[in-house]
């Protein structure tokens, strides 16, 4: 049997794969932007080395969550000697003042949405 | 030349697995120390064995009873929602709905026409804590039965448990009924979804204060801890007459009113 659309069939295939692959080829080449973190100025350590806070600050999030909600401790002694109080707004916005400059930054870039700001509050983001 | 034998083979292994575990593990295994730190309470916060309240009801106005109620929502940025939907910390009710176990005919008029300021007692043995099934809330060391929001799964079994209707829970997204920003932004919000009551304000008990209610009663809210015979509101039991919610249901309720 003969199939007389042939190249209508063909055209209508590379078509499909065409808009199919599209989110691959037209970002061929491109890459996202890096995220840009503002780092703050006027300080130089945060309450871990800073490699240890770049991969798990979560962690490190949750146990301050669990230290302070459930065995109400709220002092955390850093690696360095420093002393610091366990809370998101109060102590990690006080140096991070910029939610959209920091979190978001790397947070929109891995496509992670942290459920953190939907209690807690923070300044005004700046747009 | 030395044949690859099997105590490198697993030195190697063993190298690479921990340069592959990434995040607190590795630090842990390479640079022991590095992360050493300690949590522990605030030098300055106040402790107890058990926390408890005594309320002089004779010494309230209703302006008191909206300041406390008033102060309370204002610093925990509970929403004002008119409906059975509402959010309740601090509330007004009745002599008949406050004590419903205290069954007289002829009772004090001033007792039976005045609202009583009512909030979660803070039960020995709270029936919500029992129930719960994420140990979302559960009770502190000393005493406060405390929410964990973060734990919170919205099933509402406390609610059901409480005989006391302490909890309230979040039916819609708080912050839609709350101006912008929020009115306490050093406390939480809460999220659609979850139960929430009063909690003593563990945070300021953790900073060395007193309640908000407490402080803002002028005197009527009597708050210390009841495992001390000379606590403030020890000492005013010893002397005065009190009545407690429901004691008879076995909760052993912490909030005593002085008649």
């Amino acid at each position: 049997m003969q199939i007389k659309d042939r190249p209508i069939i063909i055209a209508g295939i590379l078509i499909f794969l065409a808009i199919f692959t599209f989110p691959l080829w037209s970002a061929m080449g491109k890459t996202a932007p890096e995220p840009k973190v503002e780092l703050p100025k006027d300080v130089k350590e945060c309450v871990a080395p800073k490699d240890y806070m770049r991969t798990s600050h979560m962690q490190l999030l949750n146990e301050w969550r669990d230290s302070v909600v459930r065995d109400g401790n709220r002092v955390f002694v850093a690696f360095n000697g420093k002393q610091h109080n366990m809370s998101l707004t109060s102590e990690c916005l006080r140096c991070h003042t910029d939610k959209a400059k920091f979190c978001d930054q790397c947070h929109n870039y891995t496509g992670v949405n942290p459920f953190c700001w939907d209690c807690h509050t923070y300044p005004k983001e700046s747009k | 030349m030395m044949a690859f034998n099997r105590r490198d083979f697993l030195k190697i292994a063993g190298l690479s697995a921990a340069v592959g575990l990434g995040g607190q593990t590795a630090w842990e295994l390479l640079l022991p120390g590095h992360l050493d730190a300690a949590e522990m309470p605030a030098a300055s916060g106040l402790t107890a064995k058990r926390w408890g309240m005594a309320l002089d009801v004779k010494k309230f106005t209703p302006a008191v009873r909206q300041a406390c109620i008033g102060v309370c929502n204002q610093s925990h940025n509970v929403p004002k929602i008119d409906s059975k939907q509402g959010l309740k910390w601090i509330w007004e009710a009745g002599y008949e709905a406050a004590f419903p176990d205290l069954e007289a005919e002829y009772v004090e008029d001033e007792i039976k026409e005045m609202p009583f300021l009512v909030m979660c007692n803070h039960c020995d043995n709270p029936p919500c804590v029992r129930v719960c099934p994420t140990k979302a809330t559960f009770k502190r060391g000393d005493g406060i039965v405390m929410m964990d929001m973060h734990r919170c799964i919205g099933c509402r079994f406390c609610m059901a448990a409480c005989p006391y209707g302490s909890r309230s829970f979040n039916f819609h997204d708080p912050r839609k009924f709350l101006p912008d920003p929020a009115p306490n932004k050093d406390y939480p919000t809460r999220t659609k979804g979850v139960v929430e009551k009063c909690t003593f304000c563990t945070e300021r008990l953790a900073v060395g204060k007193l309640p908000y209610c407490v402080e803002a009663s002028q005197g009527a809210m009597l708050f210390g801890d009841m495992s001390d015979a000379g606590s403030a509101p020890r000492k005013a039991l010893r002397t005065r007459y009190s009545i407690r919610r429901n004691a008879a249901l076995g909760t052993n309720p912490q909030v005593y009113y002085l008649i």
